[in-house]
């Protein structure tokens, strides 16, 4: 009985061994990381010497305003586009499961679209489509009157925030959908005897059935959008000067890093970082559990 | 009017509005999916007519639909440019998401079957762990495992990326949910009794009995490699060990500082990397969408 047990355990070594090495190693070596910093001697660079820092990093990291703009950025975008993008996976999801069968599978072929295009080609699409001079976009807003520049600090967001709702709807879509087919189709009948109307229907029994779904996705979309790098930092190539170096947290962290050469002190906002995170995702979870009836 | 002779008259005798207003949702109802249709299709549809087209039709024509066919010039173009190096990005890009996919099934399935067939202490804290994890910014991580990997040599190599593919928290959970349908407790105790090895039982009927399950996971997990960009960025320096979705953004930044204009090259290279992530999607389309909805039952 005790060998089986054994055995058995062997199975998830590999996995754990790894887990160890890619997840709590760095993690530890971060913390590690944050409370010390670089110290150059009298003498110049080559006498650079590792010194213990106490809490300074995190005091800095605490009094970083670069740092803490970006935050607060990525937060009220998240305020923003988060509940917008559910809002319309929602719809496409009770759409496709107002009508027949085969017509559902049809369009939610093509809801699926963005999901199989690569992320930073996806990127790469929109910000030739908002381009003035390539794409299609400006033009098509000029003829009725309107001027817009995608990439002015005024519309930079509106930019931003389609391009992501374009790419994560469809997925969204499906686990919303996915947990509407769970739904007993009996209630619908039922319901339906009793005259309620079709918009009724979704809005009193097929939504409440899947806020599971919809709190699930709430808090994968929150962890996305604080980690918030690829588009901007491909934007950044068209408008330095709006989207900066330190637009959101982890272009901060990753100018640094890689740009200024401070490990320690980017290891200290990550650290901040990822309790932020996990405050972000307990608050919504305890409010929308709250919520409940 | 003509579609009351196909309702039941019974019932709509009494409620010519409400009739009338479930025609209406219909109406409504396929006109929001069109609508949705064709804001998720009309960019990638762009993005198709502009991979034919040159830098003059780029520039002058009307971006949705052909003009001149310069398709296959553009393709050679991509592929010639400075000495073929798209087309190593493409095998980096097939080696990093093909490699690392594999690996992660492996690991993760082994993990999975564990976690969901055995009673070992700390199997509960395994799991917490795992599922803990999901909540963790992986980027956060990426900076803290570079500066790791270069210590020990591990940093600007296949593996610096390969490794942490291969170790995906959410693909052990998928793992052990497919463990916990597919593979029947009975089944294993039935080959103990016969005499079989633990790892015979494994290779030999787990393995078999979780082919939907490891299709999935190989699929999310080919897709997630496709697309990191990150890690890739973070991890490798060379630009022959680059994949595809770094050395695209590596043209875009450079496409007005080079002698020639990379625009029509990085337009046709994104196109050209869609290409094996929708085969691949295509071809295990019924894997991915059980894949996807058992993830957010559970």
């Amino acid at each position: 009985m005790r060998r089986h047990t054994f055995r058995g355990a062997g199975f998830a070594v590999p996995f754990y061994l790894g887990f160890l090495f890619t997840f709590v190693a760095p993690l530890c070596y971060a913390l590690y990381q944050s409370f010390y910093s670089i110290e150059s001697g009298g003498l110049g660079i080559g006498t650079q010497k590792e010194v213990f820092a106490g809490l300074d990093n995190f005091t800095r990291g605490f009094q970083d305003g670069d740092f803490w703009a970006g935050v607060v950025r990525v937060l009220l975008f998240a305020c923003v586009q988060i509940p917008l993008m559910l809002g319309l996976a929602l719809t496409m999801a009770l759409l496709l499961d107002g009508v027949a069968r085969r017509t559902a599978h049809r369009y939610r072929f093509s809801f699926l679209v963005p999901y199989m295009i690569p992320g930073i080609v996806a990127a790469l699409m929109w910000m030739y489509l908002y381009s003035p001079r390539l794409g299609p976009l400006t033009d098509a807003l000029e003829t009725v009157g309107i001027h817009a520049d995608f990439y002015s600090s005024g519309l930079i967001w509106f930019s931003m925030g389609n391009l992501l709702t374009w790419i994560h709807m469809g997925f969204n879509m499906l686990i919303i959908y996915g947990a509407l087919q769970a739904v007993p189709r009996e209630l619908f009948d039922a319901a339906r005897v009793d005259g309620a109307s079709e918009l009724r229907i979704a809005l009193s029994i097929k939504v409440p059935y899947v806020r599971g779904a919809l709190v699930l996705t709430g808090m994968l979309s929150i962890i996305a959008t604080l980690q918030l790098f690829n588009e901007p930092l491909l934007f950044r190539s068209t408008a330095p000067e709006t989207v900066t170096k330190s637009y959101t947290p982890i272009m901060t962290i990753y100018y640094q890093a890689f740009d200024s050469n401070n490990y320690h002190y980017a290891a200290a906002l990550s650290v901040i970082l990822a309790l932020i995170a996990g405050g972000a995702s307990f608050l919504f979870y305890k409010l929308t559990n709250r919520a409940q009836p | 009017m003509t579609t009351a002779a196909n309702e039941r008259p019974a019932k709509t005798e009494g409620l010519p509005v409400g009739h009338d207003r479930s025609r209406r949702s219909r109406v409504l109802t396929l006109a929001g999916l069109v609508l949705f249709a064709l804001y998720s299709v009309a960019p990638v549809w762009w993005l198709i007519v502009s991979a034919t087209k040159d830098q003059q039709g780029l520039l002058y024509s009307n971006g949705l639909w052909f003009e001149d066919f310069h398709f296959f010039d553009n393709i050679r173009t991509v592929f010639e440019y400075d000495d073929g190096i798209f087309l190593t990005w493409t095998v980096n890009s097939l080696l990093y998401a093909g490699g690392g996919a594999l690996l992660c099934v492996l690991v993760s399935v082994a993990a999975g079957y564990a976690l969901s067939r055995f009673s070992f202490p700390g199997r509960k804290l395994g799991l917490g762990v795992v599922i803990g994890s999901f909540l963790l910014p992986q980027a956060l991580l990426t900076m803290p495992l570079y500066l790791l990997f270069s210590k020990i040599g591990l940093a600007d190599t296949a593996w610096g990326v390969l490794i942490p593919f291969t170790i995906n928290p959410f693909m052990v959970y998928l793992a052990k949910v497919y463990v916990d349908g597919a593979v029947p407790a009975e089944l294993l105790e039935a080959a103990r009794v016969d005499g079989a090895g633990e790892i015979r039982i494994f290779f030999q009927i787990v393995l078999r009995l979780m082919r939907t399950g490891a299709a999935t996971v190989f699929l999310l997990s080919f897709v997630g490699n496709w697309n990191n960009f990150f890690l890739p960025l973070t991890m490798l320096r060379g630009d022959d060990k680059w994949p595809l979705s770094i050395g695209l953004y590596f043209w875009n930044a450079q496409r007005t500082d080079s002698e020639i204009d990379l625009t029509t090259l990085v337009l046709t290279g994104a196109f050209l990397s869609i290409i094996p992530l929708a085969v691949v999607m295509l071809a295990m389309q019924r894997y991915w969408k059980s894949g996807v909805t058992l993830g957010s039952l559970k």
